[in-house]
């Protein structure tokens, strides 16, 4: 099955989508670079190449990890499929 | 791949070795661009670099204009230089700096002379070293005679999960070679500071970098507004999926691959510890940071872009890859290394690691980049602050 969506880390809790758009409810495979193993999830929205999905669902406050890493705060509760972006997550630094 | 051992290279006087051939004709001022872009118009060869500043600055600022200018000027790719400034003694200063080199240079100041008979004079020269520069060949130079300044730009989620880590790939491959690298970007490290810290190869180089990346953190809240956060990450990077500047660090980060940094330079500043990894001390804007590694000495820049920057350096040459598929596309006359293929796992790393290699030493070679057949002559001095 051809890559959906790629994740860094094992411990990510974000997809990065890799075709051009991935659609509501489509399912996708996903490729976690670090084992090399293979999941699966259903999208809520239409997300574009390069953009990300949460992997997980996520509250007001959790972090969002990307490259095993802290990248920024959640500031408007996430569910697991749908789109994370500058209107659900902000920095930590500024 | 068995990479190679060798390029195609231009042999200077001190040892260093060019895969460029220019003749420039540097302004020191603002004020004098109009005569040098003249001289660079009357000889065939050569090439201005006009640029914005060079008067009543002072302290480090001045010092770092010094540092560009000369360091510009002693680059390996640069066979030999004219300067053109309005008065002697800063001209001077920097004719004498780049004559250490061995490279032809020569100096001419505008005062009391005006422009046209400055033209007059200092075309006379410029056409002697441009008809030298000519006769100029290409020789057998180790690979080690190659200086790689790493820099992204226009990045998006597809930079750091390929294009960034296709030249940390290269890095991996080619270190061991004796090759000198740079990055740089302190404003871009912003969330992976404490990850690269941990890159210095000595408790040195760590707590140097560790000084650096807080003056400049230091200095970005001290002036930071509510458009920081708009500015970096940039529009075109929330375009291409970024959100945050942590998360824009981290792919950032990936360019350096599993390297340790042996030192960390000041902007502009010539690295003096032999071959190996180095960071400068550099703003994260592309031609900024280009100009101020080429005058570090850098004689071959790779930049991965995701959605599509076009920069390029008048001295140095920017070969650019992208991981984007979209972007290969519609803006195929900027890439020269597409390894979008990547994504689609039609590609792994240690593939586009050798597609870039090659590219590289191509470009090394003479092959002209993309960015040097369209024009792109980015030279922009980084300002520390207001003249006096």
């Amino acid at each position: 099955m051809a890559t959906d969506i790629i994740i860094h880390d094992e411990k990510d809790n974000v997809g990065v989508v890799v075709i051009e758009k991935i659609t509501p409810k489509q399912d996708c495979s996903c490729w976690v670079m670090e084992n090399d193993k293979t999941v699966s999830i259903q999208s809520a929205d239409e997300i574009p190449l390069g953009h990300k999905i949460a992997m997980t669902d996520l509250n007001e406050g959790d972090t969002i990890i990307k490259y095993g890493h802290d990248i920024g705060k959640v500031v408007k509760s996430i569910k697991k499929g749908e789109h994370v972006h500058v209107h659900n997550v902000k920095t930590k630094k500024w | 791949m068995e990479i190679p051992k060798s390029f195609l290279g231009y042999k200077r006087e001190n040892g260093r070795a060019g895969t460029r051939n220019h003749v420039i004709i540097l302004p020191v001022d603002d004020i004098s661009n109009a005569c040098a872009e003249a001289v660079a118009n009357n000889i065939k060869g050569t090439i201005a670099l006009p640029h914005s500043y060079g008067r009543l600055q002072f302290g480090a600022d001045l010092e770092l204009h010094f540092r560009t200018m000369i360091g510009t000027a002693k680059n390996p790719n640069v066979a030999a230089a004219i300067i053109i400034g309005i008065e002697p003694k800063w001209t001077k200063r920097i004719v004498d700096e780049v004559a250490k080199t061995g490279k032809p240079v020569e100096g001419f100041s505008i005062e009391g002379a005006g422009d046209i008979e400055t033209i007059m004079k200092a075309s006379k020269k410029a056409q002697e070293f441009s008809m030298w520069a000519s006769e100029k060949q290409r020789e057998e130079c180790p690979i080690s005679d190659l200086w790689i300044s790493v820099k992204c730009g226009e990045s998006d989620t597809t930079s750091g999960l390929a294009s960034n880590p296709t030249v940390g790939n290269l890095m991996d491959k080619l270190e061991p070679l004796g090759v000198h690298l740079c990055f740089g970007e302190t404003s871009e490290l912003t969330g992976a500071e404490t990850v690269c810290e941990k890159r210095g190869k000595t408790p040195e180089a760590q707590e140097k970098f560790k000084k650096t990346w807080n003056e400049y953190n230091d200095f970005i809240l001290k002036e930071a507004t509510d458009d920081l956060s708009e500015s970096q990450p940039t529009a075109g990077n929330i375009a291409g999926g970024l959100t945050t500047i942590e998360e824009k660090a981290f792919g950032n980060f990936q360019k350096i691959g599993s390297r340790q940094f042996v030192d960390v330079l000041t902007p502009a500043e010539e690295p003096q510890k032999g071959p190996g990894l180095y960071f400068m001390d550099t703003s994260s804007a592309a031609a900024e940071c280009v100009t101020l590694q080429a005058a570090g000495g850098f004689n071959i820049h790779l930049f991965p872009t995701g959605q599509g920057n076009i920069i390029g350096n008048p001295i140095e040459p920017v070969v650019k890859l992208t991981a984007n598929p979209l972007t290969a596309v519609s803006m195929s006359e900027h890439i020269d290394c597409d390894v979008s293929k990547i994504l689609s796992r039609e590609m792994n790393l240690d593939q586009a690691g050798d597609e870039l290699i090659k590219a590289t030493i191509r470009t090394a070679n003479g092959r002209l980049t993309c960015a040097e057949a369209l024009g792109h002559k980015e030279f922009v001095m980084t300002k520390l602050y207001r003249s006096a």
